[in-house]
């Protein structure tokens, strides 16, 4: 069985053994952005790509591409707002909301 | 005779009653004896009182208890004789075997009036003429053997030279010794 | 043809080992199962086997060590007694719900309190409950048969357990006796090799192994676990059935000692099983009567059916218990079978006795006299105390 295919209802049989998972990466299906307050704005004028935000973002919810940053992952990103906290140019500013 | 001797050894930690007990096991093993060979443990160190079994039998043994009422008794360091009553459980049809440089009677005085056969032996003697060295093991081995009788005398010296032959590949010096120490025990106890 | 030998239980134990030959062994030692990790660690100088052997510095490492290296994909196991696997006690739990197929050589002695080194159930029996496989041993001759029926039966496909070998501590793991080996070949062909389906180091598949269960999951997990359990049953009385036609030696859930007939039973488990047969045997020879044992191997999975089957018609069955549970009660052994008993609305007299404890030694005349205290039972259907000490001490 698949994981996704396992879900809170499923009955015990449909269940693997121990919970294995046989499948990686499976956090991505997990949408944690659900739970996000207040939401991370990505001004892409003011970056200069130092890339100071993406290593401390705790849900790898900023891609990287070609040594660029590229705007947030909202699937994913809780809206922790340590990304605004770290970026020297002001091109992260948090908005209350989703 | 019943259908399982069993035999009681004493001895202090460090003396090889244990080991002679299951080199017992082993010899009477190799003659086709069904055997059991068990010490009684405790946090025992290295001179306490210990207490070491064998059942030797024709026929499978199931019980697992210690042994209570032996056959016969081997004691393999005579100061035990002051602490210990080592002929309990033992009937007047049974027999002591006291490892001793001691005289006979002297031996029998410790013996809380037992009634039955007292052999001693000394195996200190038989030891240090026949290997230079004092190994109780093999005087003792050879006493209970001969006074047993749970095997053939001529059978268990083919078995106890095929086993030192193994034992002692690499010290082939020390076979004759022990094999003397065994015949030298035999004799003493004719 | 098998081999004639002389072993005590640990050598019994270590020389299954060496004939499996399996690829992880962490260990730590503690009396009285450390000759074992000895035994199979001179293999392993000596070039007779492969296995990989960790030193670890507690049990508990020993047994996550284990975990780690089975769910990795290697075939492991590891050996214990008493306060060491007490130090497992976390790893036990894990080890089941994460359906991992080890063995652990148990040799059972008490646990501390007092301290004592000596055979008593209490370990294992406080481990009843991890979802453990648990087969127990009479001889050394058992141990050693049971011990090589223990990975077939763990790495089933319907099982995926761990296994616990038991055996009474000294008296089979230091007693020699007469037993007879398998020969490698056979060994090798009964046990197989290990080819997990999933594991950790299978780059093809990544996979998670233990992961976190919330309450939505952990219910439906455990009930997978018993589902597993029950299966259990099946694949152990298949390897029996294949291990007997390898040797001739015949196994179940329980052996049934003179029970054809027998009105007087009794139920135990482990090496004092012996001593109570040649007590059956004096009883029968000398009085005729109907005097019978039912020694059990299999405690977990529990043989509810079949030993309620077996006992629910006779005149009166003493449960023995190697082991206290404190519930003020009965021991575990006598709380099993006496529901189970109630499950089939047997109209046997059953009583429970403590013996053992901490290496108290049984004797045949032990035996006799709670035979001789089944009939009283029988004939007058007065209990005044359900729950009854053999070889204790009293005013």
């Amino acid at each position: 069985m698949k994981s996704t295919e396992i879900h809170e209802k499923s009955p015990w049989q449909d269940i693997t053994e121990g919970n294995k998972i046989f499948e990686p990466a499976t956090s991505r299906h997990f949408h944690t952005g659900e739970w996000r307050t207040s939401t991370p704005v990505f001004h892409e004028e003011k970056c200069k790509q130092c890339l100071l935000c993406f290593p401390v973002c705790p849900d790898s919810s900023i891609p990287v591409k070609d040594g660029k940053r590229e705007d947030f992952d909202y699937d994913h990103c809780k809206g922790c707002g340590i990304c605004a906290q770290v970026c020297p140019f002001g091109a992260i500013t948090m908005k209350e909301g989703k | 005779m019943r259908d399982t001797i069993e035999i009681r050894w004493h001895g202090r930690g460090g003396q090889g009653a244990k080991t002679a007990a299951l080199l017992l096991a082993d010899v009477a093993f190799k003659t086709g004896k069904y055997v059991q060979g068990f010490p009684e443990y405790g946090p025992e160190r290295m001179g306490a009182p210990i207490t070491a079994y064998n059942r030797l039998s024709d026929k499978p043994i199931t019980i697992h208890s210690n042994i209570y009422e032996p056959d016969l008794v081997a004691v393999v360091d005579d100061s035990l004789l002051e602490t210990i009553d080592v002929t309990h459980g033992l009937g007047p049809e049974g027999a002591v075997i006291v490892n001793s440089q001691r005289s006979k009677e002297e031996i029998v005085s410790h013996l809380g009036g037992f009634q039955g056969r007292v052999y001693v032996i000394d195996a200190r003697e038989i030891s240090v003429q026949a290997l230079g060295k004092y190994f109780p093991n093999s005087p003792m081995l050879a006493a209970v053997v001969a006074v047993s009788g749970v095997m053939d005398p001529q059978v268990f010296l083919q078995e106890m030279r095929t086993s030192y032959q193994h034992k002692f590949a690499k010290k082939p010096e020390v076979i004759e010794g022990n094999m003397k120490a065994l015949e030298l025990t035999f004799e003493a106890l004719k | 043809m098998a081999i004639r030998e002389r072993l005590s239980g640990n050598e019994a134990v270590a020389y299954a080992i060496r004939q499996i030959n399996p690829d992880v062994m962490p260990a730590f030692p503690i009396t009285p199962s450390t000759e074992i990790p000895q035994y199979v660690a001179n293999y392993i100088a000596n070039g007779e086997i492969d296995t990989e052997f960790i030193h670890v510095e507690s049990e508990h490492s020993a047994m996550s060590a284990t975990l780690g290296a089975s769910a990795a994909g290697a075939r492991a196991l590891t050996v214990t007694s008493s306060c060491g696997m007490a130090l497992m006690w976390e790893e036990l739990y894990v080890a089941a719900s994460d359906r991992l197929p080890i063995v652990l050589a148990l040799v059972n002695r008490a646990l501390t309190g007092p301290i004592n080194i000596n055979a008593d159930h209490s370990d294992s029996m406080g481990a009843r409950d991890s979802g453990w496989i648990q087969i127990y041993a009479e001889s050394n001759q058992e141990v050693y048969d049971n011990f090589l029926q223990a990975f077939p039966i763990a790495e089933d496909p319907r099982v995926h357990l761990p296994v616990m070998i038991c055996q009474d501590g000294f008296i089979t793991s230091h007693g020699v006796e007469n037993i007879l080996l398998v020969e490698d070949e056979k060994v090798r062909e009964l046990v197989g090799e290990y080819h997990p389906e999933h594991f950790l180091l299978n780059s093809k598949e990544p996979m998670a192994v233990g992961p976190y269960a919330v309450s939505n999951y952990y219910m439906e997990t455990k009930r997978g676990q018993r589902e597993a359990m029950s299966n259990a049953r099946e694949v152990i009385l298949e390897l029996a059935s294949k291990f007997e036609e390898m040797t001739g030696r015949r196994y179940g859930f329980f052996e049934e000692y003179a029970m054809d007939d027998a009105e007087y039973v009794i139920v135990l488990i482990g090496s004092a099983a012996g001593t109570c047969k040649a007590a059956v045997d004096k009883i029968r020879q000398a009085t005729g009567k109907k005097v019978g044992l039912c020694k059990i191997r299999v405690f977990r999975p529990f043989p509810e059916k079949e030993l309620a089957l077996t006992l629910k018609d006779r005149k009166a069955i003493a449960i023995l218990d190697r082991s206290e549970m404190f519930s003020a009660t009965c021991g575990p052994l006598g709380a099993e079978v006496q529901a189970a008993l109630f499950g089939v609305k047997s109209q046997a007299e059953a009583v429970n006795y403590f013996y053992g404890l901490g290496g108290r030694d049984i004797t045949v005349e032990d035996f006799e006299k709670v035979y001789g205290r089944l009939e009283e039972i029988a004939r007058t259907h007065e209990i005044p105390d359900m729950y009854e000490y053999i070889g204790l001490r009293a005013k």
